[in-house]
């Protein structure tokens, strides 16, 4: 069973329809058991940090995510809320990846916040493509929309270039996470999503 | 690097397309889910809905195609039309929208664009503006498509809606729209240069150059037409590979 978390943050429902176009029957829950129980568990979003870190934090969520053992993906807001700290907000999250969430920092008034839109995702640059990436090809396009960023770190498996490089991508023992938005990325995205639910 | 986007604008009424669409070999160009599916494939990078109706029972219709357009669909697409105030906000990105388009109603209540940006972020929301180059020379901003005339002038409702938490600007010339002879480059251009957001240029799309000359020269994030596309006047494939071999970012779905 794929359980997508349901918390105070939008486009579930997304994520949801892509699961279910790729053949899974995706249940959207908030209940610590069904997440503990599922086989993949995706933590999807588009919000503010501070007030999703309360969230989970008030309902308990919060230790749920961190606990959990099998493949979990976290999506845009969601691989954000998986890292150290986030300058959205300045609220500590879950502590996952051992990385900062920092606001882009244009250097030129070409580059606009937030990111919106189609760019590169490279994971090539990591010594061992990572699995998620799969039958993905270097420099494929896929959709951002965030204005708050990973920067490269120990745990990055792919990278994209927007007022310098940062991560596209992390992955640290069950846990995944893409900056991009692979339900909203056409063919790419699901087959990143694909190699996710198929691990 | 980013790349450049061209987005593909439905016009909806009672759950059906209204501007006649002329693919070939298509199966139902009245259907704006299997529209929006075969412009996904050919690569547009976007899509907007503009929902036309206007009564009750069409605005029920519409969040419902909105869900099978989400169901279906595999790129972002953006709704627009009838959106008065925050529940029909939350009504539209529940059904599965990415980003609502707010026009009239912004104006006449600025203040829900904050209230937006505020409950949803700041990407959600996209300020649409109609505006018209008048006599003084100043760009005039309408309401109701371009029926009512207001006070307000674009480049200062432009930065008013970037403050109050607009995630990106879709600007329509209505000097140009419907023209086919180009869009509004200067206007584009010193929008896209005060702006700290991202800006859609819309009206006046008749050829690929016009295309290449709003990216080039206006430097804008995106670009918007509708009759070019739906007549495959221009067809999408062709347009990519056109911008790139000229040298713009865009995306190129391979196919």
């Amino acid at each position: 069973m794929v359980a997508i978390v349901k918390y105070n943050a939008g486009n579930i429902y997304s994520v949801f329809c892509a699961c279910k176009r790729l053949g899974y029957e995706p249940v959207i829950t908030d209940d610590p058991e069904l997440l503990r129980s599922a086989d993949k568990v995706i933590f999807p979003g588009v919000g503010e940090a501070r007030a999703a870190m309360e969230y989970l934090n008030a309902t308990g969520l919060a230790d749920v995510i961190r606990s959990l053992k099998q493949p979990v993906l976290g999506i845009c807001i969601g691989m954000q809320l998986m890292c150290r700290h986030s300058e959205e907000g300045d609220v500590d999250c879950l502590g996952i990846f051992d990385a900062p969430v920092e606001r882009f920092r244009p250097t030129s008034a070409v580059d606009k916040v937030p990111q919106m839109g189609w760019n590169t995702v490279s994971a090539n640059g990591a010594s061992d493509k990572n699995c998620l990436f799969e039958g993905v090809a270097d420099g494929a396009y896929v959709y951002y929309v965030h204005s708050y960023r990973v920067p490269v770190c120990a745990d990055t498996i792919a990278t994209t270039d927007y007022c310098g490089e940062y991560s596209a991508a992390l992955h640290k023992g069950n846990f995944y996470a893409t900056q991009f938005h692979p339900e909203k990325s056409g063919s790419v995205g699901e087959q990143i999503l694909k190699n996710f639910l198929a691990l | 690097m980013l790349a450049k986007r061209i987005i593909p604008c439905l016009d909806v009424k009672d759950g059906k397309t209204v501007k006649g669409v002329q693919f070939v070999n298509f199966r139902d160009a009245g259907d704006p889910v299997e529209l929006g599916k075969q412009y996904s494939e050919l690569g547009a990078d976007e899509l907007v809905y503009l929902d036309i109706t206007a009564s009750h029972e069409g605005r029920k219709t519409f969040t419902e195609l909105v869900q099978r357009i989400a169901a279906e669909v595999s790129i972002p697409f953006t709704v627009g039309g009838g959106i008065h105030e925050l529940s029909d906000v939350e009504r539209l990105l529940a059904a599965g929208a990415d980003k609502v388009s707010i026009n009239s109603s912004a104006i006449r209540r600025p203040e829900l664009i904050s209230e937006i940006a505020a409950r949803f972020g700041v990407q959600e929301c996209v300020c649409a503006i109609d505006a018209r180059l008048e006599d003084d020379g100043q760009w005039r901003c309408y309401l109701n498509g371009g029926r009512i005339p207001t006070e307000r002038t674009l480049f200062e409702w432009a930065h008013e809606a970037q403050e109050r938490g607009a995630g990106e600007i879709l600007f329509t010339s209505m000097n140009h729209d419907g023209s086919k002879q180009g869009f509004a480059i200067d206007a584009l251009r010193r929008l896209h240069e005060e702006l700290s957001i991202p800006v859609i240029a819309s009206g006046g799309a008749g050829t690929k150059q016009h295309f290449l000359d709003v990216f080039q020269q206006a430097h804008v994030d995106a670009a918007l037409a509708a009759s070019v596309f739906h007549f495959n006047e221009i067809p999408m494939a062709e347009l990519k590979q056109f911008l790139a071999d000229e040298g713009v970012v865009v995306r190129q779905t391979c196919k």
